[in-house]
């Protein structure tokens, strides 16, 4: 894997290793805003910042902490970087952070941010461990902000606040877009992030099949047994 | 919602109808990969409870202090301290008082240092600003909803094993869907409180 270059390292955390396709990790905190796309973005913003930043702090002091110690290590490092951000939110965006609420402490426990730190940032000098923090927390905003422009767009027919399709009113008789309800709540989430996954691992499938089609060249097509192992293993 | 809750209310609505994983998607990590088989969910369904429970009633009494002093905005970093020395100590007590129970429920335990839903009890705890008897029930009952939750997905997993699924959808795909028809049973509960 070409994980040590900034270009693949990009690659590899956007799309072939993107953290919630294929690891599915971390999305607790931060599906719950789903319904909105500017909490969303916030919350992917300061998860691309914490995540980037505690990679990189941990790489810097990776060869002073003592495995044994680690894991609270990683957990301190992490809640110091969030708390800034906390308090960074509530200085310039007081509003955004009450509707967010619990969720940006929640990012403490997002497995994404540790995770990195436990599998490169450990292993990794600082700036590449700061490049990968950042780019997997990426992949995660692609994927969340996707959810959420649907979400918003269906359930209230606005995008970032802005009306953008005509909600239908039985008074007046304008417009013609009813809401969808279920959009709004938390079931739709779950549905909606299936049917991406169940997208793009069909696309990954037909690129892996495609790939193994072209290393056998001349050679006639395996089973369908072999061929649909690759993408279905990660 | 008011702080002034009855404890029986609150005690429900955090089991059912704000489920803390179905409606704030919390703890979905371990959620997903823990719940393949029914055995090792229920081990740490339980294990969730328990310290769930513990530490919302101990952060509590932490955060009294960090008001005293006014330090809450050290609130966050404390919070995850508290839990994850809560799990330390359990896992030493467990280990010595119950070699047995320790065997079963003890390779949960680390697990749940990071399970999302055990820091979002607590800070859910300190918004809303219940007092100590509420933020134990609140605890206790987010735990209970989170076995609940657990134990069902992975009865429900294990049934479908060896349906034909799609490619595409096997494994954490179709698991998702699953949830989401739970979140939807689950908010049918929200006619049996008048809060909320």
């Amino acid at each position: 894997m070409s994980q040590t270059t900034f270009a693949g390292n990009l690659k590899d955390n956007l799309w072939t290793n993107n953290p919630v396709f294929v690891q599915i990790l971390g999305i607790c905190s931060t599906l719950a805003v789903t319904n909105s796309l500017i909490n969303t973005g916030i919350m992917t913003i300061a998860l691309v910042i914490v995540t980037g930043l505690s990679s990189w702090a941990i790489s810097l002091i990776r060869e002073l902490v003592p495995r044994k110690v680690r894991m609270i290590t990683q957990v301190v490092i992490i809640s110091f970087f969030v708390i800034l951000v906390d308090i960074f939110l509530n200085a310039y965006l007081p509003d955004i952070r009450k509707n967010l609420a619990a969720y940006v402490g929640l990012i403490i426990t997002n497995c994404i941010v540790m995770g990195r730190m436990e599998a490169f940032g450990q292993q990794n000098k600082p700036l590449i461990s700061l490049w990968d923090g950042m780019t997997s927390g990426l992949g995660y905003a692609a994927v969340l902000l996707t959810l959420a422009f649907f979400r918003e767009l269906l359930g209230f027919g606005t995008l970032f606040n802005i009306p953008i399709l005509p909600i239908y009113d039985a008074a007046t008789d304008t417009g013609w877009f009813i809401p969808w309800a279920i959009m709004v709540t938390p079931a739709s989430a779950f549905f909606m992030l299936a049917g991406l996954i169940w997208i793009v691992k069909s696309i990954m499938n037909r690129q892996s099949k495609a790939v193994i089609a072209a290393q056998a060249g001349a050679a006639p097509t395996g089973s369908p047994a072999t061929t649909t192992v690759p993408g279905g293993k990660k | 919602m008011t702080p002034q809750i009855d404890v029986i209310t609150l005690l429900f609505s955090s089991i059912f109808t704000s489920n803390i994983l179905l409606a704030n998607f919390l703890g979905m990590c371990s959620f997903i990969a823990i719940s393949k088989d029914i055995k090792s969910a229920n081990g740490l369904g339980i294990a969730v409870i328990v310290v769930l429970t513990l530490t919302n009633a101990l952060n509590w009494g932490v955060l009294q202090l960090l008001k005293m002093w006014g330090m809450e905005y050290l609130a966050f970093i404390v919070f995850i301290i508290v839990i994850a020395a809560v799990v330390q100590v359990l896992e030493m007590v467990i280990d010595r008082v119950s070699p047995a129970l320790y065997m079963s429920l003890g390779i949960f335990l680390p697990l749940i240092t990071v399970n999302c839903a055990i820091m979002g009890g607590a800070l859910f705890m300190q918004i809303r600003s219940y007092d100590f008897i509420q933020s134990t029930a609140f605890g206790f009952g987010s735990g209970v909803g989170w076995w609940l939750a657990i134990v069902a997905l992975s009865a429900i997993r294990g049934k479908i094993e060896k349906n034909p699924i799609p490619l595409g959808l096997q494994g954490p795909g179709i698991t998702l869907i699953i949830i989401g028809f739970m979140a939807m049973a689950f908010t049918g509960f929200s006619g049996m409180l008048p809060v909320q």
